[in-house]
């Protein structure tokens, strides 16, 4: 009998001892916020455009870690979706097109004859991309515009326009291989097929 | 013998250069258009300084380099500019970019130069300004800044400075026939360089496929330091990490540039360049750029102006269109193959490749791979392509850059002994391309994160900032409001001490009203008080007169006030007495709010009936049919009327068996009383508005027409004050000397009330003459007041009373 007796209070005293050092480490090492939103976050394409129906790319984030769907970010598009579900570690899903369709990277240009310089727009860049000042022409910085389009409709005047970005020298990427049929630009290394022929000749 | 090592991997492809070495270089000529394009180099585009319609001379600076990674961009000869545009440039891509375009006219005239005849006559920095003014880049293909690579950022100290003349890759035999046509310039070239770098050893090194070149540059360099280090001709031993290996046995550890090590390799044609730019002061405006191929009839190396289009160069050397099936430019390793050659030849073009089908078929399909393991052996970065291939494949980059994808060059040794014919290094750049637009668009998205965030930041602060503002606003205001009123209190004001006065009074009044039974010991407790305050009113009135201040007038004021107050307080302790023994004796209490109402609904009555009257006289003259309708409603009316009155009497006749004399005149007394006080404070007010804020015309027109409504209030309280009185006489003929007693303390109280009106009258006559408003009132409350105290005195001479000293006569 004191056997067990003493096997109780032998687990009894592990427990709590165990018990109190998870305890301090709980308190010692909490983290603060949700990790999980953060690395959402980064993900996500910093918009802001809130087409997700969120007030911007961080409440979205906070929504995902909270359960919503991944497939609410028409910028980011099937890359996006698809890191989320990496990292989360669920099924990709295809956008979902009630929050819109994900169209090319888009800049906004301000038409500036018609500019009347009313600041509306300046208001709703949600990142400080429109320079301008009351009665003052405004100007878009393209460097910093992300194509939201949240600055198209509060225009009084209609003269904000989303202009796709085309590829530039700078920017231009080579294809995946295989992903068209024939592609003549890539051309390394076909002399093996010369040096077959020359020994053909030979 | 120098020791030369081996580098890893590496292959043989036949080298086909033969074709094009037959002949010596030839002169392209001038076309009719030259196209610039800005970025020539790596680095930030070149910035025009010409105009559209400026003539330029040969040597010309046209475009200045911006920022320290450029170079700037020259005329390559005489002519007009007559564009800035747009225009198909050398990339894989086939897209456009800026170019100047020149019309040339042919006359070749030089511009001013500089020459020198000495270069050590230059500092080293003068060198290197010569050099960056010239627009030299790599011509070794990649197209570096030659300026920026001959000043190491850390001023290591170049141990060997390398002339990299390997020209490994098949075909191209530009730097080859450089070489062996002007290797007095490239020796020349490097011995400026190693002039600012002082390099402990200059080396050459040249593969063993070259013999005339490297017979012509022994020639050159025998009576100087520079080694010409031969070795084996291997693919791509010119790769500069490769030649280094070779060349000293060092390797370039990965992350970091040769200078490093204390290595520094330079192109043959950039070495030939720097000569002439600090010889003769001239500008990088043309090169040597092979023609060669199955499609040209006359393959050779071209002395072409920067700008050329390359059909024109082409065309020169016999390009036959049909038979070719593509053409590159750079090698066929590592160049790609053109869309259009419509485009002009730039700085790093070293070869243009026209290419047959025979001589380059269509790539094989790709087939899987079989883990051959013949890539491992032939990466001459001893990578693993294998590994690479598989993460480019399943897009897994950050495996692939683990696996040092960006220490690839791009050989495309893998590609050319992969049995599967994969196209392992189309792969890899796929990958470094895919690496790098994700970190852009990263570094992207956290600027725009970073801006959103701030900018949430920025308007929260300046919500708080609006919001602290808005409370000090606040408080500043309720400060000075509090110090305005303090002010006021501290002086006291006569006429807001009579309001307050006044208010204390009401309230005091509306107390005693919300409660008719109240305690006797109070009513005892308010005439012990009211006559404390008589005794002290009276004492300072005292000594207001030994004083002669001005204030005797208003505390006689006060003394009559306050003495007409004990004699109220008096009253209401007797008559709450009374009330409670009757209540005691009869134990029925009307209240005689029933008469009262009962004499309101009549007098309503009594004016519905008026108008009722004058609608049907009206109507009888316009209307009878009217009148007729109309004459039901007055006889309802009436007999409604007469109804009310008979209740009205038996009313009164109930009230007067309980001893109760109908409309109680003291309770009538009380309402004017209180009446009175209320229109005094309601002045009061009025007056202070005035006073205080003239501008607020709201505040004033709403005081005075509460002012108004107060007065006429008070006359109807008097009028049925008189009417009671005058209605009790019949039912009491016999005036009791207490009743007559009231009625004289009326007449006194009217007198008082007069003479303080008066007083203000007068005070505002004199203090204010221009506030006619004011006077205009306060002679009308005069006027009144005379009326009342006319009336007071009829009512007690009616009673029987005799008037001592008559206001009237006065």
């Amino acid at each position: 009998m004191s056997v067990v007796i003493i096997a109780v209070l032998a687990l009894l005293a592990l427990a709590i001892t165990f018990g109190a050092i998870l305890g301090f480490a709980s308190v010692r090492f909490k983290v603060e916020g949700n990790p999980l939103v953060d690395q959402i976050d980064g993900i996500l394409p910093q918009t802001q455009c809130g087409q997700c129906g969120y007030p911007g790319c961080r409440p979205y984030a906070e929504a995902i870690a909270g359960g919503d769907a991944i497939n609410k970010c028409p910028p980011g598009g099937e890359s996006t979706i698809a890191a989320l579900a990496d990292l989360l570690d669920v099924d990709p899903m295809p956008l979902d097109e009630e929050h819109g369709v994900s169209q090319g990277k888009r800049v906004a240009f301000i038409r500036e004859d018609e500019c009347i310089g009313c600041t509306k727009c300046i208001q709703a860049c949600p990142v400080d991309a429109i320079l301008g000042a009351a009665k003052q022409m405004h100007t878009v910085i393209v460097d910093e515009c992300t194509g939201c389009d949240l600055c198209v409709d509060p225009c009084p005047v209609d003269c904000i326009d989303m202009i796709p970005v085309g590829q530039t020298i700078r920017d231009w990427s080579w294809d995946k291989p295989g992903s068209k049929p024939i592609d003549s630009r890539q051309i390394i290394a076909t002399d093996l097929q010369a040096e077959s022929n020359d020994q053909e000749a030979a | 013998m120098r020791q030369i090592w081996d580098f890893h991997g590496g292959i043989h492809p036949p080298e086909n250069k033969h074709q094009s070495t037959r002949q010596a270089i030839k002169n392209a000529g001038i076309p009719q258009y030259l196209f610039l394009p800005l970025s020539q180099h790596i680095g930030q585009p070149a910035v025009p300084v010409v105009e559209i319609g400026q003539r330029v001379r040969k040597g010309e600076m046209v475009a200045e380099a911006i920022g320290p990674v450029s170079v700037p961009v020259h005329a390559p000869t005489s002519g007009t500019v007559i564009a800035i545009e747009d225009h198909q440039v050398p990339h894989p891509s086939g897209l456009t970019d800026s170019c100047i375009v020149i019309e040339t006219d042919g006359l070749d005239e030089w511009t001013e130069l500089t020459p020198c005849e000495d270069y050590e006559e230059l500092s080293s920095s003068d060198i290197l300004h010569r050099v960056r003014q010239a627009g030299i880049a790599g011509l070794g293909g990649a197209g570096f800044p030659t300026a920026i690579k001959l000043h190491p950022p850390r001023n290591d100290k170049v141990n060997a400075l390398i002339l990299n003349a390997a020209e490994c890759e098949p075909y191209i035999t530009a730097d080859d026939m450089l070489m062996r046509e002007r290797a007095s310039e490239v020796i020349g070239g490097l011995e400026i360089m190693a002039s600012i770098l002082q390099p402990e050893e200059c080396l050459i090194g040249i593969e063993d496929n070259k013999p005339e070149a490297i017979a012509a540059l022994r020639e050159a360099a025998r009576e100087t330091q520079i080694e010409v280090v031969v070795i084996p001709t291997k693919y791509p031993s010119g790769g500069e990490k490769q030649l280094i290996r070779i060349l000293t046995g060092l390797e370039v550890p990965q992350g970091h540039i040769p200078a490093d090590i204390g290595v520094m390799c330079q192109n043959v044609g950039t070495s030939a360049a720097v000569y002439r730019a600090i010889r003769y002061g001239e500008p990088l405006i043309s090169r040597i750029t092979t023609v060669t191929g199955d499609a040209v009839a006359h393959p050779g190396n071209f002395d072409t102006l920067i700008g050329t289009r390359m059909s024109h160069l082409l065309t020169q050397a016999g390009f036959n269109a049909d038979k070719a099936s593509r053409v590159l430019m750079g090698g066929p390793m590592m160049g790609f193959a053109l869309l259009s050659t419509d485009i002009p030849i730039v700085k790093t073009t070293n070869c243009l490749l026209a290419a047959t089908d025979l001589e380059f078929p269509q790539p094989q399909p790709e087939q899987p791979c079989i883990r051959c393991g013949m890539c491992a052996e032939a990466c001459p970065a001893e990578l693993l392509p294998q590994q690479l291939f598989w993460f480019a494949k399943a897009q897994e980059f950050e495996k692939a850059e683990m696996y040092n994808l960006f220490d690839c060059i791009e050989c495309g040794a893998c590609s050319y002994v992969c049995p599967s014919s994969i196209p392992l290094v189309q792969y890899y750049r796929y990958s470094k391309n895919q690496v790098r637009t994700t970190k852009l668009e990263q570094e992207k998205s956290d600027k725009a994160r970073e801006r959103f965030e701030f900018r949430q930041s920025r308007l929260q602060r300046e919500q708080e900032e609006k919001e602290a503002k808005r409370k000090a606003r606040a408080e500043a205001a309720a400060k000075a409001q509090a110090a305005r009123a303090a002010e006021a209190e501290a002086a006291v004001d006569p006429k807001k001490a009579a309001v307050a006065e006044a208010v204390k009074r009401a309230q005091a009044k509306r107390e005693q009203a919300s409660a008719p039974l109240a305690d006797l010991t109070e009513l005892e407790s308010n005439v012990q008080k009211a006559k404390d305050k008589l005794a002290k009113v009276e004492a300072s009135l005292q000594q207001a007169e030994a004083d002669q201040s001005d204030m005797t007038d208003k505390l006689r004021n006060a003394v009559a006030k306050n003495r007409d107050r004990l004699e109220f307080a008096e009253k209401a302790l007797a008559d709450a007495r009374k009330q409670s023994s009757d209540s005691d004796n009869t134990g029925t209490n009307t209240p005689p709010q029933d008469t009262e109402q009962l004499q309101r609904s009549i007098k309503r009555q009594e004016d519905k009936v008026a108008t009722l009257k004058n609608a049907i006289e009206e109507a009888l003259k316009s209307d009878p049919d009217r009148a007729a309708q109309l004459q039901p409603s007055l006889d309802k009316s009436l007999a409604k009327l007469a109804e009310l009155k008979s209740a009205l009497g038996t009313n009164s006749s109930d009230q007067s068996e309980n001893n109760t004399p109908a409309p109680d005149p003291e309770q009538l007394q009380v309402q004017v009383d209180k009446a009175r006080d209320k229109l005094l404070m309601m002045q009061g007010m009025l007056d202070e508005a005035r006073q205080e804020s003239p501008s607020d015309d709201a505040k004033v027109t709403k005081l005075t027409r509460a002012v108004e409504k107060n007065q006429e209030r008070l006359t109807a309280a008097e009028k049925a004050l008189t009417d009671a009185q005058q209605q009790a006489t019949p039912v009491a003929p016999k005036i009791s000397a207490e009743e007559l007693e009231t009625l004289r303390t009326n007449i006194d109280k009217a007198r008082d009330k007069l003479s303080m009106m008066q007083g203000m009258l007068d005070e505002a006559q004199t203090e204010s003459p221009e506030d006619e408003a004011k006077i205009a009132k306060l002679t009308r409350a005069v006027e009144k007041n005379l009326e009342r105290v006319n009336a007071a005195e009829t009512a007690y001479q009616e009673a029987g009373g005799e008037i001592r000293d008559p206001v009237s006569q006065s």
